[in-house]
């Protein structure tokens, strides 16, 4: 079994899969509400560059944007710990997600709603971001939060560029006990610990608002 | 920025990169058919009259869909290597990710079946199919294209993921990418070649997987409506 | 001659809601049965009992010579469906197939007809119902009358003894209403056993030999189409003069 110490590592990693998932989900989310408006906005070029964005991050493996954000951040001359290449290649990947992700809720916002934010008197840009934009996002939380269990589970491909997190740290482990069944099944159970609530509460919200539509 | 890039080594190179393209294409298409089948027969468990069944699928298709599929991989390659069954890296990764697509497919096609009327099911009934045909000639087909855009994007994020098995030294395009990078120390260049090469692979996915809908549901191809 | 369907003191309840208390009726062979009732009164789950889409509690049911009770099999049912069709209210076509398909799909798989054979029987009968032209559209490209139609040639394909009707004209306008009553009436015209629960109380007057007025899971009234004028019960009554 397990030692003490060994438990200790694996919970300390555990702590660093959580703070690379929310840095992945607050600056993520950032970019990827700023995608998800140039995706809707009337401008053409706007449109344009968020789609080739979406396109070309969807398109690539995020084990491959991992060793592109390690070894390309160096060139650019930034001396970056693996945490931060690691920080950096979930950032570009979640972004394009929400981009699209709210981008559906933000269409599936009804016209009625554009229309009775035009009788407020506000600016088009306040009407959009105060009117719209939130309304969209409630429409989106379920997918949302669905996608925070993508996150979670992808920050396992840090690994590749060693950053010291749950899987990384159990196949170190690995390779000194050499008994891969138990130390993958304590990590898997680590990573549902962290997912399967957030699965659940996804369904939940989606329950909710299937009934809000009836 | 005082850094040049050199793509040089394509020239020399750029045989294995092709045969590591193949090889990921090979092993997405191989896990993608049996991730299918395996997702449907699961689903058709979920959605089934037995309170058992039911269970142990969706206990199944929550604890493959709440961990990482690096870990599962390791699990399958070395857990299996430690109790003596010597199998190769390959078989391992397409085992792997085969489990892994099929309790996302399990979920998809539930959703297919889901929405396939009551009424459906007791029509073919009452013209005297037996379960397994109706099973397969009207509740399957329209659940199918109706939830296919959906399996199509798990699709093309299976074959991204196949450039995890590359961790456990299967053969495919990344490890190619690694190998090449160790002989040539041009690590930017390599992987955004084989970024480009994924990008490239994905479309192509895509319009492959439209094609495949125009030929497997006439009335799409007929019609062109959503069902 | 003996009755191809025979209700005997029928019982059937969802939970603790008693939906049928007793039913007894006959179909004599070759004869048109209509059954009316208010909204709720059973008729649709009586029409699904007799052929087996829901099992009873306690009676029995005979229909073709098959005997229904409350714990029969699958096999069981599948025979007794190879010789009563049904048609829904919803029609219940399958969106994913031709119209010729839809008709084609039973006679191919379960009669096992060849390719040929199912392709002229489902012209056939496309042709009864007035839709020869429709073979190639799909059930979306319809109206709902004509799906409703081509709902009816695909019972008709299986060549049944007995076809079962559940209010199929409720989904439909009134002038989409008429052409389905047409094929029903040339049905019945053609010898055809038919029971059909309708709220079309001048059809079920026209074309029926028998009206089972249901009330509250009970077969409150039953006899020929003269009842309709001279009811008997106040129940009927009320229900005529609401009508008509
Ligand atoms: N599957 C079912 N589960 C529970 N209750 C049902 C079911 N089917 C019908 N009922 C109830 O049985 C009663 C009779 O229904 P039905 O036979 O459809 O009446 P009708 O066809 O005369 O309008 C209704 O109160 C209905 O709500
Ligand atoms: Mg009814």
């Amino acid at each position: 079994m397990l030692t003490t110490f060994q438990m200790q590592a694996l919970l300390t990693a555990a702590v660093w899969t959580a703070g690379l998932s929310l840095i992945a989900f607050v600056l993520g989310g950032a970019v990827g509400l700023l995608i998800a408006v140039m995706r809707v906005s009337a401008n053409r070029v706007l449109r344009g560059i968020a789609f080739t964005y979406i396109q070309i991050v969807q398109g690539t493996p995020l084990l491959v944007m991992m060793m592109l954000a390690f070894f390309g951040l160096s060139i650019l001359g930034f001396d970056l710990t693996p945490f931060a290449a690691a920080s950096f290649a979930m950032v570009i990947y979640s972004s394009a997600y929400f981009g699209e992700i709210w981008r559906g809720g933000i269409l599936a916002v009804p016209k009625t709603q554009w229309e009775a934010a035009e009788c407020l008197a506000l600016h088009p840009v306040q009407r959009f971001w105060l009117v719209i934009i939130p309304q969209g996002l409630r429409i989106s939380t379920p997918p949302t939060v669905g996608f925070m269990v993508q996150i979670v589970k992808n920050t396992s491909l840090a690994s590749v560029i060693g950053v010291a997190e749950l899987t990384y740290t159990s196949k170190l482990i690995n390779n000194s006990t050499f008994q891969p069944f138990i130390i993958f099944s304590v990590v898997a159970v680590l990573y549902f610990c962290m997912c399967y609530p957030l699965a659940w509460w996804s369904r939940k919200l989606e329950d909710k608002l299937n009934v809000a539509h009836r | 920025m005082t850094y040049t890039f050199d793509f040089s080594f394509l020239a020399e190179y750029w045989p294995q990169l092709l045969k590591g393209l193949v090889q990921t294409a090979q092993l997405s298409l191989l896990s993608i058919i049996f991730g299918f089948l395996l997702g449907t027969l699961l689903a058709i468990g979920r959605t089934a009259q037995s309170k058992l069944l039911r269970r142990i699928c969706a206990i199944y298709v929550e604890a493959i869909r709440n961990t990482p599929l690096l870990v599962q991989m390791f699990m399958i390659y070395f857990g299996l290597a430690s109790v003596g069954f010597k199998l190769s890296a390959e078989f391992c990764a397409v085992l792997a990710i085969v489990i892994n697509v099929s309790s996302y497919t399990c979920e998809i096609m539930r959703a297919g079946i889901e929405s396939v009327r009551k009424g459906q099911r007791e029509a073919s009934d009452c013209l005297g199919l037996t379960w397994l045909q109706s099973l397969f000639l009207v509740v399957l087909p329209p659940a199918t294209e109706r939830v296919y855009p959906a399996l199509v994007s798990q699709f093309i994020l299976i074959m991204l993921a196949t450039s995890l098995v590359s961790q456990i030294s299967a053969e495919e395009l990344t490890s190619t990418a690694a190998r090449i990078d160790s002989m040539t120390f041009r690590s930017f260049e390599i992987y955004t070649v084989v970024a480009l090469i994924y990008i490239g692979l994905a479309f192509v996915f895509r319009l492959g997987f439209w094609a495949l809908s125009r030929l497997v549901f006439p009335r799409l191809r007929r019609l062109g409506t959503p069902l | 001659m003996s009755p191809i369907v025979k209700l005997n003191n029928v019982s059937k309840s969802f939970g603790s809601l008693h939906v049928l208390q007793g039913v007894s009726f006959d179909v004599a062979a070759g004869s048109v049965v209509a059954i009316i009732g208010r909204s709720g009164s059973g008729k649709s789950t009586a029409l699904r009992c007799i052929n087996g889409l829901e099992k009873i509690n306690s009676g029995e049911i005979t229909v073709c010579n098959h005997h229904l009770h409350h714990d029969v099999t699958r096999a069981q049912l599948r025979a007794l469906h190879l010789d009563v069709g049904i048609v829904f209210q919803s029609y219940n076509l399958f969106p994913h197939l031709t119209v010729g398909q839809n008709i084609m799909l039973a006679p191919r798989w379960v009669r096992k007809q060849s390719k040929s054979e199912a392709h002229e029987h489902a012209a056939e009968v496309l042709r009864k119902v007035g839709l020869a032209e429709k073979f190639d559209a799909y059930p979306e490209q319809l109206s709902g009358g004509q799906q409703q139609r081509v709902a009816i040639a695909r019972s008709l394909a299986m060549e049944p003894k007995l076809m079962l009707f559940d209010e199929v004209t409720s989904a439909l306008d009134p002038e989409l209403t008429g052409e389905v009553l047409k094929v029903m009436e040339s049905l019945a015209r053609d010898g055809m056993t038919m029971v059909l629960v309708t709220h079309e109380m001048a059809f079920a007057k026209g074309v029926a030999d028998k009206i089972v007025f249901m009330h509250q899971g009970r077969v409150w009234e039953e006899g020929g189409g003269e009842m309709l004028s001279a009811p008997q019960t106040p129940e009927l009554r009320q229900f005529v003069g609401n009508g008509l």
